[in-house]
């Protein structure tokens, strides 16, 4: 039973990672690859709230922070394009160990207060040091080449390159999700004091969450970064971080594909919205409401639910 | 010298004020219906606004305004608490969380749509106008009124809920609603009531600010982060605590707008970073 369940799942993979592969040949290969980032994002962002319980609203954050980063290392330092991404992941994850180390002091809903308070902070910071252009952010860095040999400027050689990104990305939440230190954050989420009482160190393992969602979000940012080469301050608002939010809830919390599932919806919608201007807030916190009132499992989460009850 | 860092004092004073009373009703909402209204900042924009506009089409003035309008959204709190949000009680508190944090998106949304981002200015109304030299600087009547009243109606809701019978149902729902229901006392009135009420001193908050501040779409949305901190910092468990560290933290920005004014934005969140290595569980609050 176990192993044909297995069989079924490895046979899903497989065909999506089909589909990505042929994705940019039949959608917008921007586009494809915004998807992408945005779905590494709401996996990372997942690994915490869907797996570990704890709600950071304060996302965006670690986001921009990989973005500004990346781009200005590669502006002022001229660093290549792999080394760039792995500082604006480092200061991510730099960045995730402070603020997770705070905020993890308290839990449940002051733990979502403290992580948007942190986030404002990085978005004052961003708004105000002198390097990160202001209100106009930073715009027109090149791609460069990969390896100095693949030259990224082409849509389609940077769409393959984000989604090895992306399937690696994937790759480390799945594993975590799947290994002990996975079956312990949920035990975690499921009752805090037993596992307290079962002799781990919770905090350790709430903080490691923490740290590895923050340290992907920078990944996911900086990649996005370089796909629009730009960066500029939604990428640090807090509506961003209750974008991610909207995405895994509504694609399903706590399960693999519901995130990225969540990203696709999301990102076309703004996509299809984007001449409606302020309309697309009351659109996402219309969703927001019918998500929390009507289908709290999220899209994956009901179709999941709705297998187990047919077989 | 002297003048302006008096000045800041005020300024820093009076948001003060402004966080009490804001951080005073999402902890009376929290402490009867376990929900954190991310909608409080986009519910005092809506106090702001309706006065605004019901000084501009229907002529009602700021006297009026003071009383109608915290009565007019506070209403709308307790429908949207009645048709929506009571279907949450039970449920994570995320939930309930995330749901108002879609309202005020819904809300901010459609304001903006409505009367884009610029600023409305609300007049200071006659009686106000004007001010006193102290000397070494200028007082505003207006402001002055601001931190009187405030500091008034924070008192009068804190005597309200530690000395009378309505505020002794209150702690008793807080404590245990199971039991309170099983007394004969109507539980899910008095938790419409509460939002309601907690709404309405957001509108309240709203409508003295549209004399002071620029009436935005967006004016809430900056100050509920900042309320948020301040409820971290507190605590949500005391009336008094979020009443002086509202003030207190509202004095610190005044203080840090005069030495250093581009820190201004953040120190709310640093004090907030200190209290959480110093005192996790908060100023007045117990650990949660």
């Amino acid at each position: 039973m176990i192993a044909a369940g297995f069989n079924r799942a490895q046979w899903g993979y497989a065909v999506l990672v089909v589909v990505g592969l042929a994705a940019p040949f039949y959608v917008y290969p921007v586009f494809a690859m915004n998807v992408l980032c945005l779905a590494l994002f709401a996996s990372a962002f997942n690994l915490l709230l869907g797996y570990s319980g704890l709600l950071s609203f304060g996302h965006a954050a670690f986001l921009g922070a990989g973005g500004y980063v990346t781009l200005e290392v590669i502006r002022a330092w001229r660093l290549p394009i792999e080394l760039a991404i792995i500082v604006g992941t480092v200061v991510a994850v730099l960045l995730g160990i402070i603020f997770g180390a705070l905020a993890i002091r308290r839990s449940g809903i002051y733990f979502a207060m403290i992580t948007l308070g942190f986030a404002q902070v990085v978005y004052f910071l961003v708004l105000q040091m002198p390097w990160t252009g202001g209100e106009d952010g930073l715009q027109g860095v090149s791609r460069g080449k990969l390896l100095g040999i693949v030259n990224l400027q082409g849509n389609l050689a940077m769409y393959y390159f984000v989604y090895a990104v992306f399937l690696a990305g994937f790759w480390i939440i799945h594993r975590t999700i799947h290994s002990p230190f996975g079956h312990v954050l949920r035990a975690i989420r499921e009752n805090e004091p037993r596992a307290i009482s079962l002799g781990y160190d919770v905090d350790r393992y709430k903080l490691l969450a923490f740290v590895i969602s923050a340290g992907l979000s920078g990944l996911a940012g900086s990649m996005k970064a370089l796909v629009v080469q730009s960066a500029n301050l939604s990428d640090v608002h807090w509506h961003r971080s209750g974008a991610v939010v909207l995405m895994t809830l509504l694609g399903g919390m706590g399960t693999t594909l519901g995130p990225s599932v969540g990203a696709l919806i999301v990102a076309a919608l703004e996509n299809y919205l984007a001449s409606y201007g302020s309309w697309i807030a009351v659109i996402t916190g219309g969703v927001f409401i019918a998500c929390v009132l009507a289908f709290r499992r999220g899209i994956v989460g009901e179709i999941r639910a709705l297998v187990k009850r047919s077989f | 010298m002297i003048q302006a860092l008096s000045g800041q004092l005020l300024v820093g004073l009076i948001n003060g004020s402004f966080y009490a009373l804001l951080s005073l009703g999402l902890a009376i909402i929290f402490g009867l219906l376990d929900v954190v209204n991310f909608a409080h900042g986009a519910q005092y924009m809506l106090g702001a606004f309706v006065a605004w506009m019901a000084m501009q089409y229907l002529g009602i003035n700021y006297w009026s305004a003071l009383i109608l309008v915290p009565l007019a959204v506070g209403v709308l709190g307790m429908v949207f608490e009645q048709l929506v949000l009571r279907r949450l009680y039970g449920l994570d508190p995320l939930y309930g969380l995330l749901l108002t944090f879609g309202l005020a998106l819904v809300l901010e949304g459609i304001f903006q749509n409505a009367f884009g981002i610029s600023g409305k200015s609300y007049p200071v109304p006659d009686l106000l106008q004007g001010g006193t030299n102290l000397g070494f600087m200028f007082l505003p009547r207006y402001r002055m009124w601001v931190v009187v009243v405030s500091i008034a109606v924070c008192f009068g809701c804190w005597f309200m809920i530690e000395r009378t019978r309505l505020g002794a149902y209150l702690r008793a729902g807080t404590e245990n609603p199971v039991l309170l229901q099983a007394f004969g006392v109507n539980v899910p009135l008095i938790r419409a009531l509460t939002y309601g009420f907690g709404v309405a001193l957001a509108a309240f908050a709203g409508v003295m600010a549209a004399p002071i501040y620029q009436v935005t779409p967006l004016m809430g949305s900056g100050v509920i982060m900042v309320v948020f901190a301040v409820v971290v910092i507190g605590g949500m468990g005391s009336i008094a605590g979020s009443i002086i560290t509202g003030l207190g933290l509202g004095l610190i920005e005044g203080l840090t707008k005069f030495f250093y004014a581009p820190a201004s934005d953040v120190v709310v969140f640093v004090v907030m970073a200190l209290v959480l290595l110093a005192r996790p569980a908060g100023l007045f609050g117990r650990q949660l």
